[in-house]
């Protein structure tokens, strides 16, 4: 029960990442477009988790947690690119 | 078997609404709205995805293992922050709503922000120094 939810949830990220691939790519704002990107990672991080159970390892913590905090500091960089980059200069 | 159902119910619910939250970022019709569906629906199934990995990692190896308690923790803190900071830049590059021109319940008219179409005010927040005053008096 517990592999066939596993593969149940690994086919729903995989569907929720290509949703987010689309909007990446058609977001018609550079916003959207990073709002995009600060799912993605998130989703990124989801996918190594339940990969980390599918194989009963441990070992995808660490890069799930470096993907965590380097995403977050990625997200703010690019908001307040957009935000100083369009007013101020 | 009671912690596999547990492990298998969490994950489902994980992954189900992760998917309602990057459905809702591909549909919604403007970027405020696309906003609300990864920042609240996103982070809650990967609460429930990394809920279901502790539980698992916890019952495997009999010593308590709350490691994703930090990756959790870390989301949930961060998600409404970089949220905030991206509204505010889409207020201030004015990226239209669905709402604008139109009419709030109590009568007042939304602003109708078009990209581009309006600039901001100039500020001119260091003028030129008015030198008039120092300037030595005409000896004519």
């Amino acid at each position: 029960m517990m592999d066939s939810a596993l593969l149940f949830g690994i086919a729903c990220i995989g569907l929720a990442m290509a949703l987010n691939v689309y909007r990446l790519i058609a977001g018609p704002d550079a916003t959207d477009r990073v709002v995009a990107l600060d799912t993605l990672y998130i989703n990124a991080i989801v996918m190594l988790v339940l990969v980390g159970i599918r194989l009963d390892t441990a070992n995808f913590f660490e890069a799930a947690l470096l993907i965590a905090m380097m995403g977050f500091v990625g997200t703010v960089t690019l908001a307040k690119y957009l935000r100083r980059g369009s007013i101020i200069e | 078997m009671i912690i596999e159902a547990i492990v298998a119910g969490l994950v489902v619910i994980g992954a189900v609404f992760t998917l309602i939250g990057s459905f809702g970022l591909a549909r919604l019709p403007d970027f405020y709205s696309r906003l609300h569906g990864p920042t609240k629906a996103t982070t809650l199934g990967a609460g429930g995805v990394i809920l279901a990995s502790m539980v698992h990692f916890s019952t495997q190896g009999g010593l308590v293992n709350l490691h994703e308690l930090l990756i959790v923790l870390f989301l949930f803190l961060t998600a409404p922050v970089s949220a905030h900071l991206l509204a505010r830049a889409a207020l201030v590059r004015r990226v239209k709503s669905v709402t604008a021109g139109s009419d709030t319940a109590d009568g007042h008219r939304r602003p109708d922000y078009e990209p581009g179409a309006d600039e901001p005010a100039k500020v001119d927040v260091d003028p030129a120094p008015d030198t008039t005053e120092l300037s030595a008096p005409d000896p004519s």
